[in-house]
């Protein structure tokens, strides 16, 4: 996984609460080659049956074309499980979502694509919102190091995330690689308790 | 320090059983006991364990059945709708088979959708830690196991170490208060609570349901209960093991045996919160209050009983935005609204009980519209044709299918037209869910049933006996 960098880019903005990974990659994708995936970010939502751009949708406005920060309503990513969501999102170029609250599952699956998700508070993913629909082309910088999240006219959030996905994300490690640095506590674990009940046929 | 005295909910005590290693950040290693592997994971999950020559940590732990993709027209893979989608389902059997994992082919008389089939073979038992790499997997919280849905990269993750990174979830105690009435179903009562706290209302908590109410449901019912915790943002569902469990799960293939069984049971019936357990928040429904329900908008919060009114108070541009792709004005009726088609099935709504519900409506009518029924396993699929279901079915026009997702997800060539109004005992009326510009209702069996034999939007009471 690539380490994660700061990010400085114009933000996304997508107020609409509970947008849901059906929205985010329609699940007729999920079976399509990750080849070219955010082409289907929000597919059905940018383009119509005939593959036309929907005129309104703000993915659709070239000012977006290159963000890499989304700020979405509260609830972000809730439904299905599909990773395919944040295949979508980070292959369209996204490195940050910031929501007031992000679904669990979604969430997770940032960590695990070098995807940065944040939940702000109410208020503050509130003032960036508006102070965002006054200058649209307006730059907000992510710190991940720091933890700091700074917008247009020195507007400043510091933002909570564990030091254990932290330094995953800061150094690109793999989980993985991790947990298998700690394969004598799984063994210790599996001769204590007793492994699970084994299906063998 | 005597934290092990201290009052815990049911479910830190599964959680606390299974913690390998923690950080100090917050993170915690979980030791997965029960694993299940489905035919809609990303290929590059097995791609990548085979580039970095990472084996199976525990293959017996495992057990794969495809069921997303498979068709319901016949029992073979050259059934499968495209060669796209069929390499999904070979390529779950191949690796199946190379890493020694239990596989449910098709025609195996026991695949089926993995939440109906797992508790069906008593694969998921009370205390268990169980993942699949989808969202449903909630459902097994009614065995009173922790029962989550992982992304693919988790899924990788177990397969590899038998293990994965969490963050605690917060707890939530769900009181459903009052005797439900005369033909509210689980779905039904299910659906009033999403209604009440919103589609995020449980995000970052693990639900606990409890009362009399949830301890007079059968096995059937609470799954469809815990199944539905994920459409209020739940992490997980959950149902202390009571005698119910235990008779569901006694004889079943999987289920312990002799001396072993009695143990196990012993440990079971322990496995609840304790009386002073406190949870992180609490929710109280009116039971008594409840309807059969139906969505109108295009989330599973956007619902109201049969006999009410869409709400009409100025709705937000969301909801106009909801009501506009359903097709629906704000303050109109439910009740009499024209429906295209409608499917009986998926891990919500496709078990044995759900199926005799739908039945007891259908029998001796003729269906008005196009209505797919099918099974959520090869086993209810037989069970149902032993009770002569099938031909209640077939015998109305409908059509009989073999197991599987089928049009919940709408990705095994079974899926509704554009603008199509579809009835639906599913779990999401997503936009596009039932393929694009397919307007969705979700509604209990009964209340399917219903709207095929009439066409329209019915309340099913009045053709309930």
């Amino acid at each position: 996984m690539n380490p994660f960098e700061r990010v400085r880019s114009v933000v996304i903005p997508m107020p609409q609460t509970d947008i849901n990974t059906d929205e985010i990659v329609p699940a007729r994708f999920m079976s399509r080659a990750r080849a070219d995936y955010g082409r289907y970010f929000f597919h059905d939502r940018r383009f119509d049956s005939d593959g036309g751009l929907r005129a309104g949708f703000v993915l659709n406005e070239p000012r977006y074309e290159n963000a890499q920060i989304l700020l979405a309503g509260t609830n972000f990513g809730c439904g299905s499980s599909r990773e395919h969501a944040v295949f979508a999102l980070a292959d369209f170029g996204v490195r940050v979502v910031m929501a007031p609250q992000l679904a669990d599952i979604f969430h997770a699956n940032c960590f695990k694509n070098a995807v940065l998700p944040i939940e702000l508070s109410e208020s503050f993913a509130s003032q960036l919102q508006e102070t965002l629909r006054g200058d649209p082309g307006g730059e907000v910088e992510v710190d991940l190091e720091g933890q700091t999240v700074t917008g247009p006219g020195g507007l400043t959030c510091w933002f909570e995330i564990d030091a254990f996905r932290k330094r995953n994300l800061l150094c690109g490690l793999d989980e993985i690689d991790r947990t298998l640095g700690l394969l004598a506590d799984i063994e210790r674990f599996e001769v204590r308790r007793g492994p699970a009940p084994e299906i063998l046929e | 320090m005597s934290v092990a005295h201290s009052p815990r909910t049911l479910f830190a005590k599964i959680w606390d059983a299974h913690v390998v290693a923690t950080t100090e950040g917050g993170q915690f290693l979980i030791y997965i006991d029960r694993h299940y592997l489905s035919d809609d994971l990303p290929q590059a999950v097995y791609a990548n364990l085979a580039a970095r020559d990472l084996k199976i940590r525990r293959p017996p732990a495992t057990v794969a059945m495809p069921d997303h993709y498979v068709s319901t027209k016949g029992k073979s893979l050259a059934d499968v709708a495209d060669d796209e989608r069929r390499e999904f389902v070979i390529s779950l059997e191949r690796e199946a088979k190379r890493n020694g994992v239990v596989h449910f082919a098709i025609g195996d008389p026991r695949q089926g959708i993995v939440h109906v089939v797992g508790p069906e073979q008593a694969l998921t038992l009370p205390g268990m830690t169980v993942v699949c790499g989808d969202s449903h997997t909630s459902t097994h919280g009614a065995l009173g196991a922790f029962g989550f849905g992982i992304g693919a990269t988790e899924v990788g993750h177990v397969l590899a170490t038998q293990t994965l990174w969490q963050t605690r979830p917060l707890t939530m105690q769900v009181g459903f208060h009052g005797a439900p009435g005369f033909g509210v179903t689980a779905k039904d009562l299910a659906l009033a609570l999403i209604r009440q706290i919103g589609v995020g209302g449980a995000t970052g908590h693990v639900i606990e349901y409890s009362g009399a109410t949830v301890y007079g449901m059968s096995m059937e019912a609470r799954m469809t209960l815990c199944n539905l915790s994920i459409e209020a943002g739940a992490r997980a569902g959950l149902i202390a093991p009571d005698a119910t469990t235990v008779r569901y799960l006694k004889g079943r293939p999987y289920a312990p045996t002799g001396a072993e069984w009695d143990r196990q049971v012993e440990e079971w019936l322990r496995l609840k919160s304790d009386l002073d357990a406190s949870f992180d928040s609490r929710v109280d429904v009116d039971a008594a209050a409840v309807e059969p329900m139906v969505s109108w908008g295009t989330n599973p919060s956007q619902c109201a009983g049969i006999t009410e009114r869409i709400p009409d108070a100025s709705p937000s541009d969301q909801i106009q935005r909801a009501l506009t792709y359903m097709g629906l004005e704000a303050g109109s009726a439910l009740e009499g609204i024209p429906v295209d088609s409608v499917f009986i099935g998926s891990c919500t709504n496709g078990r044995i009980e759900d199926l005799r519900l739908a039945a007891s409506i259908v029998k001796g009518r003729r269906a008005r519209v196009e209505t797919l029924v099918v099974p959520g396993s090869g086993l209810v699929k037989s069970q149902a044709e032993t009770e002569g279901l099938d031909r209640i079915f077939t015998e109305a026009g409908m059509r009989w299918g073999e197991p599987g997702c089928s049009m919940c997800i709408a990705i095994n060539g079974d899926q509704a037209r554009p603008g199509e109004r579809c009835v639906s005992t599913t779990n999401r009326n997503f936009v596009g869910r039932q393929g694009p510009g397919v307007r969705t209702h979700i509604v209990n069996p009964g209340m399917a049933a219903a709207a095929a034999i009439h066409g329209r939007l019915v309340d099913y009471r009045s053709d309930l006996r």
